[in-house]
């Protein structure tokens, strides 16, 4: 910034304003693609880029866990975390689906509630997020025991949903309205609707800055009249609907819904988030980081495929990732501190 | 006489378990006065300052202020009536820029759509450019946000925050205390700049010289309760040290005790 030469004015001196995190996410973006492209031309003789339909299929792939991971973003700014999204899918993916099933099929769940309107599966689902965020945000408000206790008790009551509703059966046979939901490329279109709007919501409205208020200096907020309890509140719940919309995406896509859907989803979440540049120390963090980090998720999973390695160590590699984006927060976090 | 007077308690009494930290004090403050508080460590100073400014309840007496008995429920009522606290721990939001530090909680909004209104930035941007001016401080990138600040800069922006909203009384609680030589400088010329806007303070310090220098009255805190309250033209450093000390009694010589 050009500011900086003439920082040293009074009472000290400023520390030059810091690129963006987001400027080393999208570095580490082009870099990782980068390296995937060379080894596809060293390894096996093709272009890693240059193919739409790969592209198509790698945004695709994470779109579904990206809505989440929009949600998990803000509970993370606000220096909390949410283990519950993987099995909130799969609880609100089931009793969604529930209501959506066609007359035609005989052992639908509800026989008199077959063939309604899309948007009653719609409703029924985004409030069954909305239940599971209240709650959530509720106990992590007013309890104060930490989100991490708290959404890991729903994270294992909300799988126990999923597998009593229909005893372990799957939930098939929707009608073609709610198919239609997340066929083609619309998961990404509700991807990029969701991204934006949060994008918007956590720049430009009360709702943002109080979310980096919170959790930059919780003690802070309060003493300024924030009433952190209710807005925290409204982050997990804001977050339970978002793994939702991810449930009635991914089981419109699928034509089902199972109990075991979704596993692994909170984890794969944080994930892009955390690649993003957002700090689980909270207070940092943006949506367009998230969206990035979402894309270097995808493209680490795409690219070993590609490559054809082995699943197991695609695991591991993105293992080391994950840690790797932390302590390079952590990192940066020290050097502001010693200057 | 309750004419002049901004700030007033009677009685005030805070016990904690059988704990006595604040034992009958009686204090006031006149409009446009500036005033110290000094003492000990647990002679009662931060207790009384956290009965006052809401953050707790007193066991017993009564506060004035200006003129009307009050009972602060929290910090936000004492805060909406006009009375500002710069907090040793500053309160402030370090990922956050200056605009959002200064308005923190009261957000200028274009409408109001709940937590989703959108923030008027601009208009938070000029006012605080504003403040800052009026406060006296010169920070040039109002953008930046308060972690890559200096500690001197971070205070300007904490007292500059009380002093924009503060139409009342200002309370600051050590605000020098990890401070530098210059920045201190700083920080205490910032605090002349409120008396001659008229803004009533109460200065809670353990620098005697910064307190003299500063104030026109200042009040001694010793073991829970007022040991008296001095001029400062009336008075030296060494007879405040025997005030803090109990070396010297309160009713002695000049001081008024009320």
């Amino acid at each position: 910034m050009a500011e900086a030469t003439t920082a040293a004015v009074t009472a000290g001196k400023t520390q030059r304003r810091p690129w963006p995190a987001e400027v080393s996410v999208l570095i580490g973006l082009i870099i990782i693609a980068l390296v995937f492209e060379a080894l596809g031309w060293l390894l096996i003789h093709q272009s890693f880029l240059v193919n739409p339909a790969r592209l198509q299929i790698v945004i695709l792939q994470v779109s579904i866990v990206g809505i989440i991971a929009i949600g998990v973003t803000q509970v993370i700014i606000t220096g909390g975390i949410d283990l519950s999204s993987g099995s909130v899918v799969s609880a609100a993916a089931m009793i969604t689906m529930s209501f959506a099933q066609v007359s035609t099929y005989t052992r639908a769940v509800y026989p008199m509630l077959t063939d309604m309107p899309v948007i009653v599966p719609i409703a029924v689902g985004l409030a069954c997020g909305l239940v599971a965020g209240l709650i959530n945000g509720v106990i992590i408000a007013y309890t104060k025991i930490p989100s991490f206790i708290a959404t890991l008790g729903m994270m294992v009551s909300a799988r126990g949903v999923a597998d009593w509703y229909t005893k372990g059966q799957p939930v098939s046979f929707p009608t073609d309205a709610y198919a239609a939901i997340g066929s083609g490329i619309r998961p990404v279109l509700i991807f990029a609707f969701i991204a934006i709007l949060f994008w918007a919501i956590m720049r430009f409205t009360l709702y943002g800055k109080r979310t980096y208020a919170i959790g930059s200096n919780e003690q802070a907020a309060r003493v300024s009249g924030i009433n952190v309890e209710r807005h925290l509140v409204l982050v997990y719940t804001i977050a339970g609907i978002l793994s939702a919309v991810a449930a009635i995406v991914v089981s419109s896509r699928n034509l089902t819904a199972q109990a075991g859907m979704g596993t692994g989803y909170e984890l794969d979440a944080i994930a892009m988030v955390v690649i993003g540049g957002t700090s689980l120390y909270g207070g940092r963090g943006s949506i367009i980081g998230t969206v990035l980090g979402m894309l270097i998720f995808g493209v680490i999973t795409s690219g070993f495929t590609f490559l054809r390695v082995d699943a197991f160590y695609q695991e591991m590699i993105k293992g080391v990732i994950i840690v790797g984006a932390v302590v390079q927060d952590v990192y940066r976090q020290r050097l502001r501190g010693r200057g | 006489m309750s004419d002049n007077i901004i700030l007033r308690t009677e009685g005030l009494t805070k016990r904690y378990g059988g704990v006595h930290a604040l034992e009958g004090a009686d204090f006031e403050l006149r409009h446009g006065e500036h005033i110290a508080i000094v003492g000990d460590n647990g002679a009662g100073k931060s207790t009384f300052v956290r009965q006052i400014t809401g953050v707790e309840q007193p066991s017993a007496g009564r506060i004035f202020f200006n003129g009307a008995e009050v009972a602060f429920k929290s910090p936000i009522e004492a805060r909406d009536i006009g009375i500002e606290t710069v907090h040793q721990n500053l309160a402030l939001a370090d990922d956050l820029d200056i605009p959002s530090n200064l308005f923190l909680g009261r957000e200028e909004r274009y409408f109001n759509l709940g937590p989703f209104s959108i923030l008027n930035e601009r208009k938070m941007l000029g006012r605080s450019r504003e403040a800052l001016t009026a406060t006296g401080v010169k920070i040039p990138d109002l953008r930046n946000k308060i972690r890559n600040m200096s500690g001197g800069q971070r205070q300007c922006v904490a007292i500059s925050r009380a002093a924009t909203f503060a139409s009342k009384l200002i309370i600051m609680d050590e605000p020098t205390a990890a401070l530098g030589v210059q920045e201190t400088a700083q920080v205490e010329n910032i605090i002349r700049g409120l008396k001659t806007r008229g803004i009533p303070l109460i200065l809670i310090s353990h620098n005697l010289r910064q307190v003299l220098d500063l104030v026109d009255r200042v009040w001694v805190f010793r073991r829970g309760r007022i040991a008296g309250v001095v001029d400062r033209d009336k008075t030296t450093g060494n007879d405040i040290v025997a005030m803090i000390t109990g070396v010297k009694s309160a009713s002695e010589g000049d001081a008024a005790f009320v």
